[in-house]
């Protein structure tokens, strides 16, 4: 079974491919996923988040979900040498780390529901578990940053979780005025990890070092990623081909 | 003894003196030559007031920021021997479409790892080219990669692929702040 809603306002696609698959299971996680959606949005004005910002929450009065993403923000900050930051200008947007830590949930639901064999994707980032219904590893591909109709690369995953890393959609007239020349050193950072809150809070984190990224995912156990650079050149770490093949 | 020691000190401050005097001539000098040379530089130096702020301390080179930390409001004129660069007025609104033809600057919005402000330019009422103000490129970050270990990484050209996939990993369509500067910038192009 596959379903496909816009939550957050981004694409969420659910595959479950086990026969015991039933409505009640998509419903399950559809609703998981809005409520995250209402608790952490900073464009909602009565999320917590917001009323938080806005100091009508205290600290101590938040709760137990918002508790432990600023735990985990505040963890990821460290292990990325301070290239994750949820907070700026005294506010707090952890947007970052929420996507794939929302994918990774609604894939612990289902895995605690006894399911083996599905997909869970919010706008390009995915967890896999198992096989595809064909009985092969699931087959992701790597959009082209130039070129979102186009794939550039193929990998084969399970148990897995890929996320990639862009600003936006680059049109070819967008630029760094000071630098004539594009506004990012790289195009695109894909990660591939053990799970997508791994695979997606380095892929934000490490894009945001520019061509430093790809060098600080080699050095990271269990991350593997394929940098695109504005030449149209593909960087990757050495574990990254495993996936290609 | 202290009338001696009065000369010296004397002749010492006009040393300093006919130095200052040299020195600073230089430094202006090679301020105005900079901005003469570079007038396209201009604009950039309505985000970023670095022109002259290098160009008086030319013995620190120093790596040119990348980031406009700053949003665009013109530089304070105190402490400053060079002329200011002057304001860039964008041209007359001409009503040809959805948005007067200008520049407009978009608010500041927040992205969690820093500042994302655009420009929005309407040529012919459309949105014809959008530049980044200000865009988190870098910031300061305990963060050690030394260069020279770098380990040599397998690169290669993309290429499309053509076989069959179960799923597509991509950036998200847009970023929320980029979204958030720019609907700022066309709201207030709107004709």
């Amino acid at each position: 079974m596959k379903e496909q809603r816009i939550i957050m306002g981004m694409p969420v696609v659910i595959e479950i491919v086990d026969s015991s698959a039933s409505t009640e299971i998509f419903e399950e996680i559809f609703s998981y996923l809005i409520s995250v959606d209402e608790r952490f949005s900073t464009y909602k004005k009565d999320s917590e988040i917001t009323l938080y910002n806005e100091g009508k929450i205290a600290e101590e009065n938040l709760s137990d979900e918002m508790k432990k993403v600023f735990r985990l923000s505040e963890e990821t900050k460290k292990i990325t040498g301070n290239y994750f930051d949820i907070s700026y200008q005294g506010k707090i947007d952890p947007s970052g780390l929420v996507k794939g830590w929302a994918i990774y949930n609604s894939a612990l639901i289902l895995r605690k529901k006894g399911f083996k064999n599905f997909y869970v994707e919010i706008a390009g980032d995915i967890e896999v578990a198992g096989l595809n219904k064909e009985g092969k590893k699931w087959a992701i591909g790597i959009r082209n940053p130039f070129n979102k109709k186009e794939n550039v690369k193929v990998v084969y995953l399970s148990d897995r979780g890929i996320a990639t890393s862009g600003l936006y959609e680059r049109g070819e007239h967008i630029y760094n005025p000071k630098e004539k020349k594009s506004v990012t050193e790289i195009a695109s950072l894909t990660v591939i990890g053990k799970n997508i809150y791994e695979a997606d809070r380095f892929a934000t984190a490490c894009f945001a070092m520019g061509k430093k990224g790809i060098y600080f995912l080699e050095k990271m156990p269990g991350l593997e990623g394929y940098m695109i650079d504005n030449d149209k050149i593909a960087t990757f770490t050495t574990g990254f081909e495993e996936y290609a093949i | 003894m202290s009338l001696h020691k009065n000369f010296i000190s004397r002749h010492y401050d006009k040393t300093v003196m006919k130095r200052f005097v040299l020195s600073m001539s230089v430094i202006v000098s090679f301020g105005f030559y900079v901005i003469w040379q570079k007038p396209g530089s201009l604009a950039g130096s309505l985000t970023t007031p670095a022109p002259v702020a290098v160009a008086s301390t030319p013995k620190k080179v120093s790596k040119p920021k990348q980031v406009a930390t700053v949003p665009p409001v013109p530089a304070p004129a105190t402490n400053n021997p060079s002329p200011q660069p002057p304001p860039v007025i964008p041209p007359a609104p001409k009503k040809t479409g959805i948005y007067n033809d200008g520049e407009y600057v978009g608010s500041v919005a927040d992205a969690y790892y820093g500042n994302v402000q655009v420009k929005a330019i309407i040529t012919n009422g459309k949105l014809s080219d959008v530049l980044f103000l200000d865009y988190p490129q870098d910031r300061n970050n305990s963060i050690r990669i030394n260069s020279r270990a770098l380990p040599i990484l397998r690169q290669e050209a993309i290429t499309a692929q053509s076989a069959n996939v179960d799923g597509v990993s991509g950036a998200s369509t847009t970023s929320p702040a980029f979204s958030e500067s720019l609907a700022y910038a066309l709201n207030q192009a709107r004709a």
